[in-house]
Formats: structure tokens, C-alpha cells, sequence
């Protein structure tokens, strides 16, 4: 057997890898999309803690992001598949059910990866807070706007603009972070490519395709941040 | 919660420590060489190097560390002439590839963290420097050096607390330190909380411990910035 070339393991036709390694790097976009999106929720919620809380309050969030940014990110993402499994099973056997019960490794994934990314988000929305100018809300207040109005016409918005350089920052992480989903067994781009280099006995080519896919992911993605940079601060004077 | 169990897998714990800080301290010692090198390499003003730096950098920080980890320790082997050759012995055992990994992703993000630093040492020190007879390789050893590391200490301490916590990865080839020690005894007896918050207090203790060891440092090197200490012993001469 002569070994395949790189064009070969791309190739789309059959014994060609090329359409399980694009399932897979659509795979890993779909696990950071979700746990970035998770992610985003907790960091709102955290970064409201901070700012408007009372005193427990603030002190759980910060708890939180200081307990989620000194532990690694891999610990994390065991307890929730472990974790899951176990609670799973306990239930299953709750209900009757025998033996052990997988916990889906996407929505363990998903969750750590989110959890983790969360004590990002919180410090990023946190701070692109602090940089409204208190005049702004000042004045929609002074116009009358209710809270809930004024959350969503001008705090949001103005925090969000602020947010984005920060939250570019994170997306590389989550997107990086997502390959470690990969012992979980769900077949992202770094497991499909342990698969290939298990199946074919070429890790260096399976490994080195993956980490130009991740390279073409995150620059792409850096691109889109920047293009959406420039319009959202179309409004803005350049100090 | 049950104590005895937790005690237990402390013990199992700290035991595995050791391995954690030696991969964390060697990584962060030699790629800091590294990233010193590439941080010149970048503002050398010399176009190749300075390309070849950013390629570098572009890579490392672009993809994931674990795909870094599975080229050394796997893909590494794939190649006869890396096996015969004198490098082998290093690059077979799971220990020196963990540590060759870390230390080039380290270097790519402390690369650009030194490099700030560098940039922002002040024109005017450097001039004064040199209107003082400085050669240029004083300049830098004595003024440029000292000054960018006091500024980028604080960003460093950030990038020395995520190698921490990447030696993590270290444990998926193999190695069995604090996270490997902790997934084995979670297979074991499937008792995830308990494992979970004791490597957890792990590795925050290491962490606090490493800021404030950081935050020690940048009070030594910032004398500047803190109010003169009161003078008391003079108040023992005559009133005037």
C-alpha cells in the first residue's frame, strides 16, 4: 500500500477524508457558537451582578470568575461530562433504567465551555460598562425612558460596541478551547483528525490539516470582527 | 460531601503537584528565552526575521494548544528520519514533548506581552542613555530591559497563570499530574464533585500563590510609584 499524500487525505471522493474533516470543522464552529452563546448569557448576568448587585451578590461573581479563571479549562469540561453521566444515571436508574447513561458530550461541551467562558465575558461586559459615558445615561434618563427603555436603547447597545474588541478576544479562546471537547468523544475537527491519523498511521499530515483549519477558522472570524468593528463605530470620533 | 474520601484524594493530589510545576516553571523559563528572542526578532527593523517572528506568532496563538501537543508527541514520530535521528529519545517520551509544547505556545503569546513592554520604555530614557555614553547594548541591558519588564510584568503574570492551567492538557498524553491524577480517580470511583472541588482548590492555591508572588515583584520594582517612607528616627535632635 503507497501512503496517501495530502491531496488524497483532502480529497472529497471516497477513501478521501475530506468531507469528514469539513463535518468536523463545522463541528467545532457549532460547539463554540454554543458555548460562546452560553457563554454571553452567563457573562450579562455576571457582569449585572458586579455592577448593580448588593453585597452577596458581588461577592458570588466574583467568586465565580475567580474560581472559573484559576482552574483549567480541562477540569471543567470533565466535571460536566462526569457529572452529567452520573446525574443522568442517577436519574435513569430513578426511573428503572440499568447501568450507566452517557451524558451527550456537545451539551457537556457546550456547557463547559460556556461556564468557562462566561468569567470572560462577565469581565468584558463588565468593563465596556465602564466605558459609557455616564452623560448618555444621564440624559435618557433626563428624556423620561424607563428603565427597561433605556437598557435596551442606549445602554445596550453603547456596551455591546465597546464589548466587541473584548469579545473577539474571547471567541478566539472559546474556538481554541472547543478542541478540548475532543475527549468527550464528540466528533469535532481535533477528534475526527485523531480518527484519520489512528486509521491511516499519518498523524503529522491529519494534525497538521487541523491546525491550518483552525487557523483559517480564527482568521477568518478576526476578519469579520474587524469588518464589524468599522461599522458599529461608524459614529465614533477617533481620539 | 464526604471528608474522608476528599482527604484522601487530596493526599493523591499533592502528590502530583510537583510533575504540574515542573512542566508549568520549565515552560515558562525557556519560552521566555523564546519570546525574547522573537520580541527582538520583531523590532529588529530587519524584514525577515521581523516576518518569520510574526508567522511564528500567527501560528501559535491561531491554533489550539492541544493540536500543538498531538503534532510533537504524535506527528513527530511519523517521520523515519525523526526517529533515527539524535533528537528521538526527548522527543519519545510524552514528559519533554509537553514541555517542548508549552514552551513554543508560551513564547508566541509572551512574545507580543515583551514586546509591549519594549515599545513602551519611553524615548526620552533611552535618549538620556545614550547622550550618557551608553553603548547600545548597556542601553538595552541596563535601561530598556529593566523598564519593559516592570511594564509588561502585570500581562505576564496573566500569561503564567494560563500556563498553569495548560499543563492540564499534558495529562490527555499520558502525564499524570494534577488533572490526570483527578480524571483517574474520577473513572475510579465516579465520585466527580468531591475530585472536581479538590483539584479545583489545587490549582487556585497554586494561582493565588503565583499572583501574589507576581504582585511582590512589581511592588519591588515599582519603588517610584509608593510614597517615601516617613522618616522617625530623626526626631531625636534638638527642636528647632
Amino acid at each position: 500500500m503507497t501512503e496517501p499524500g495530502l491531496l488524497d487525505i483532502l480529497s472529497f471522493g471516497p477513501g478521501g477524508w475530506g468531507q469528514a474533516l469539513a463535518l468536523g470543522a463545522l463541528m467545532t464552529i457549532l460547539i463554540a457558537v454554543a458555548g460562546f452563546l452560553i457563554g454571553g448569557v452567563i457573562g450579562v448576568f455576571g457582569a449585572w451582578a458586579k455592577i448593580a448587585g448588593n453585597r452577596p451578590v458581588r461577592i458570588l461573581a466574583d467568586g465565580y470568575t475567580t474560581v472559573l479563571r484559576g482552574i483549567p479549562d480541562l477540569l471543567v469540561i470533565y466535571l460536566f461530562y462526569f457529572g452529567g453521566s452520573a446525574a443522568i444515571t442517577a436519574i435513569g436508574h430513578w426511573f428503572g433504567a440499568q447501568g450507566f447513561i452517557g451524558f451527550p458530550g456537545f451539551l457537556a461541551g457546550a456547557c463547559a465551555v460556556g461556564v468557562t467562558s462566561g468569567a470572560q465575558h462577565t469581565e468584558v461586559f463588565r468593563g465596556a460598562f465602564r466605558a459609557v459615558h455616564q452623560g448618555e445615561l444621564e440624559a435618557a434618563t433626563a428624556c423620561g425612558m424607563p428603565r427597561m427603555l433605556r437598557f435596551r436603547r442606549i445602554v445596550a447597545p453603547l456596551t455591546l460596541r465597546h464589548a466587541l474588541p473584548g469579545l473577539g478576544n474571547v471567541w478566539q479562546v472559546v474556538l481554541k478551547e472547543s478542541a478540548l471537547v475532543s475527549v468527550t468523544g464528540v466528533v469535532e475537527l481535533m477528534r475526527q483528525s485523531q480518527i484519520g491519523a489512528g486509521s491511516t498511521g499519518l498523524p503529522f499530515n491529519f494534525y497538521a490539516i487541523a491546525a491550518a483549519l483552525y487557523l483559517a477558522i480564527s482568521s477568518i472570524s478576526s476578519l469579520l470582527l474587524q469588518n464589524a468593528e468599522r461599522r458599529f463605530s461608524r459614529g465614533m470620533r477617533r481620539t | 460531601m464526604d471528608f474522608a474520601f476528599a482527604w484522601e484524594t487530596l493526599v493523591s493530589l499533592l502528590a502530583a503537584v510537583p510533575l504540574t510545576l515542573q512542566l508549568a516553571a520549565s515552560a515558562i523559563l525557556l519560552g521566555t528565552v523564546l519570546a525574547l528572542l522573537l520580541a527582538l526578532a520583531r523590532l529588529s527593523g530587519i524584514r525577515p526575521l521581523d516576518w518569520l517572528a510574526r508567522l511564528y506568532i500567527f501560528v501559535f496563538r491561531g491554533t489550539p494548544l492541544l493540536v500543538q501537543i498531538f503534532l510533537i508527541y504524535y506527528g513527530m514520530g511519523q517521520f523515519p528520519a525523526i526517529r533515527h535521528s539524535i533528537v528521538w529519545p526527548l522527543l519519545r517520551e510524552p514528559y519533554w514533548c509537553a514541555i517542548l509544547a508549552l514552551m513554543l505556545n508560551t513564547a508566541a503569546y509572551s512574545a507580543e506581552i515583551i514586546r509591549g513592554g519594549l515599545l513602551s520604555v519611553p524615548h526620552g530614557q533611552i535618549e538620556a542613555a545614550r547622550a550618557s555614553g551608553m553603548s547600545s547594548f548597556l542601553v538595552f541591558r541596563r535601561i530598556t530591559l529593566p523598564l519593559a519588564i516592570r511594564q509588561a510584568l502585570p500581562g505576564y503574570g496573566n500569561e503564567m497563570i494560563s500556563m498553569v492551567k495548560a499543563t492540564s492538557l499534558a495529562s490527555i498524553i499520558t502525564l499524570m499530574e494534577v488533572t490526570g491524577t483527578a480524571a483517574k480517580i474520577i473513572s475510579e470511583t465516579y465520585r466527580v464533585i468531591e475530585v472536581f472541588v479538590v483539584a479545583g482548590a489545587v490549582y487556585l492555591l497554586i494561582n493565588f500563590v503565583l499572583t501574589r508572588l507576581v504582585g511582590l515583584i512589581e511592588h519591588w520594582l515599582s519603588p517610584h510609584l509608593r510614597q517615601p517612607r516617613p522618616i522617625t528616627s530623626l526626631s531625636q535632635g534638638e527642636p528647632a
